[in-house]
């Protein structure tokens, strides 16, 4: 997992709530046995017609040339549906770091840290700040003080992450490598469970 | 001190907590299927560990499986690659796998509970957010990532944040023509889609406590719907006569020595929720969806909300989106409403029970001309027992098509689709976009619903339809 720590980018708005990870990464796509090249099909269906990479839909933002940035920002219960880790995959394989929006659904969170995708949960005030900024304006996101600023008009909010995954992410340690650590503490468990 | 169910089995089960951080829960039980396993079976290969607890891991092919000519070759070459990546996966790690041609074949979620795997008490996961299912059985069963199936692999634990605990208590008597599945979309239809995000679901009650083992897997598999991070039940008399005797249920001594610890698995009376709801059960209407996410239903007589009766800009915005999708109008009645397909299957409603349910009330009649109907059995037991009991008669005389076991149309992996632009009532446990197909147009509703619509072409209320 790759060390996430300070991100000042642009943005891309995706102003729509409940955004389910089938929108993300729609089931078809998740026939492959690897985590790599899940990006092409991320919002697939929002982006083409007919499943088809020659008609996109050119209203879609990923479409829309002018839009850049490593910084994905969505409506309230962004990832709920499926467990598919896919989802995480697409997002960072496409480009994004970091997602941001008012509510996320709780495993696509798990999934998202697990990837070193860092999810930002903002007020739904905030939230609608960003949305209204113009196209262009860039975001600053600060790990260890936990913080998001506008950059523009430098109005800042704090995010929560608790110390063990702040750790994790900052560092690209994961769960995994933590876990095998305390094997020992995990058999003494087993000898003493019914 | 009281403890709520969720307590006791969590704190039975943690190895250790990390101060401000996750706790470390011991996984009982871990199923695994095609889809969201080779990367993780990968992950540990990669590292070099070895699989920690192969014998605590059981594995089935379901997603993306044909539900027809399963003693063939699979057509789609990802999807035999992928199952074929199943089968070498388990046999070089020691993992029990019931693939494909095996009698025990089905729908993690349905094989599990039909075997005896899944027990009250236990910690359960999979790569799939339905394992919410096992949680009927008394169980913290919850689905999780592919990293997390990497971790149960690894070392059988997991980390997890501790989730609120929520119960959501259903008394009294159900009316007439409703089941479980208009339950879970009447609970979800009030607290929508996000409403239970952050906790885990005790239902409880006395219309839960009728209910069928079968009846209350509906319920907690749709937990997720809601955002939640399970969903169970307390375990009582009618789990334990289901459990008996089941093939991998405790026998004899080992039998009795669970029983007293099964006793045990309750919430305390004075026990804490951090929310707790209320509902009648009188109140609760044969329901069916008309939106994008399982939130968005109405009782079968009710019209879709206009777009003024709702006050949250957010969500009158969600509506006009999900309406344009779904090519209904605010405001329109879905009841009399053309349908082209009905799917009666997925880990929510494709066990026995459902299947008898619908046999009863389609008996000697006949499908409508203009829909395709579509049967799928949650497992291989199950397609037997519906043989064994001649149900299948009573579908093949319908015109409805018998398929074979699997995930199917629920998310359209193998080319089980709705044609896009169709509408079709399905007993699934999502209506996201292009869910069962792109661009299909699902309606979510009870199998009694589903199977009274398939007899008359149109969205039909089941108690009219048994009038």
């Amino acid at each position: 997992m790759k060390a996430l720590k300070n991100i000042h980018d642009t943005f891309i708005p995706l102003p729509e709530e409940n955004i389910d990870t089938d929108q993300i990464i729609p089931a078809r796509f998740l026939k492959a046995t690897t985590r790599d090249g899940f990006g092409k099909n991320l919002f697939r269906d929002w982006r083409y017609y007919n499943n088809s990479e020659a008609q996109p839909k050119k209203d879609f933002i990923l479409n829309k040339p002018e839009y850049k940035g490593s910084i994905l920002v969505a409506g309230k219960n962004f990832g709920c549906g499926s467990s598919r880790e896919h989802a995480a995959w697409s997002l960072l394989d496409y480009g994004f770091n970091v997602v941001v929006s008012s509510f996320f659904a709780d495993i696509f969170k798990n999934n998202a840290l697990n990837n070193g995708v860092l999810p930002v949960q903002v007020s739904e005030a905030f939230l609608q700040k960003i949305f209204s900024l113009e196209n262009g304006a860039t975001l600053s996101i600060d790990v260890e003080n936990q913080t998001i600023t506008i950059d523009a008009t430098e109005e800042k909010e704090k995010f929560a992450i608790n110390s063990y995954k702040k750790n994790c992410l900052m560092n690209g340690f994961d769960d995994i490598d933590y876990l095998v650590s305390i094997k020992d503490d995990i058999i003494n468990f087993e000898k003493t469970f019914a | 001190m009281s403890k709520t169910l969720f307590e006791k089995i969590w704190e039975k089960h943690l190895v250790k907590s990390i101060p401000d951080g996750p706790d470390i829960i011991y996984i009982d039980k871990h199923f695994i299927h095609e889809v969201t396993s080779p990367q993780a079976f990968a992950g540990i290969e990669k590292r070099g560990l070895p699989l920690f607890r192969p014998e605590k891991t059981v594995a089935t092919a379901d997603h993306n499986v044909p539900t027809i000519n399963q003693d063939l070759p699979i057509v789609e070459e990802l999807s035999r690659l992928q199952v074929q990546k199943l089968v070498d996966n388990c046999k070089r790690h020691g993992v029990e796998l019931y693939g494909l041609g095996h009698p025990f074949q089905g729908i993690v979620h349905v094989i599990g509970p039909e075997l005896g795997i899944t027990q009250p008490g236990m910690t359960i996961v999979c790569g799939d957010s339905h394992t919410s299912t096992h949680g009927a059985f008394g169980s913290i069963a919850f689905g999780i990532g592919t990293s997390e199936v990497e971790m149960v692999f690894a070392t059988q634990c997991i980390m997890q944040n501790r989730p609120k605990v929520m119960r959501i208590n259903v008394d009294g008597k159900l009316n007439r023509g409703v089941v479980s599945k208009d339950i879970i979309l009447y609970i979800i239809s009030k607290i929508s889609a996000s409403g239970a995000t952050g906790y885990f679901v005790e239902y409880a009650g006395s219309a839960i406590r009728a209910l069928s083992m079968e009846a209350r897997m509906t319920i907690c598999n749709m937990s997720i719907e809601m955002g939640a991070r399970g969903g169970m039940i307390a375990p009582d008399e009618t789990t334990f006569e289901y459990m008996k005797n089941r093939l991998f249920a405790p026998k004899e001594n080992a039998w009795d020595e669970a029983m007293i610890e099964w006793k045990k698995l309750f919430s305390d009376e004075d026990a804490v929720f951090d929310r707790e709801i209320n509902i009648k059960a009188e109140d609760i209407e044969p329901m069916i969806t008309y939106g994008t996410n399982p939130g968005l239903g109405i009782t079968i007589n009710e019209s879709v909300p206009t777009i003024e009766s709702i006050d949250d800009e957010g969500e009158r915005k969600n509506l006009i989106k999900a309406l344009e999708y779904m090519g209904l109008k605010a405001g329109q009645r879905l009841k009399g409403m053309p349908v082209q397909n009905i799917f009666i299957g997925s880990c929510t409603n494709s066990r026995i029970e459902d299947f008898r349910l619908i046999a009863s009330v389609i008996k000697g009649k006949k499908k409508s001309e203009n829909v395709k109907v579509m049967i799928v059995p949650g497992s291989q037991q199950v397609a037997k027992q519906i043989v064994a009991e001649g149900l299948d008669k009573v579908f093949n005389e319908a015109g409805f098509q018998i398929r074979q076991a699997g995930c199917s149309a629920c998310l359209g992996m193998n080319e089980d689709k709705v044609p896009a632009g169709e509408y079709c009532i399905s007993t699934s446990n999502r209506n996201f976009e292009g869910r069962q197909g792109p661009g299909a147009r699902t309606l979510l509703a009870s199998p009694l619903t589903a199977a009274a619509s398939a007899i008359t072409g149109v969205v039909t209320d089941i108690r009219e339809f048994l009038n």
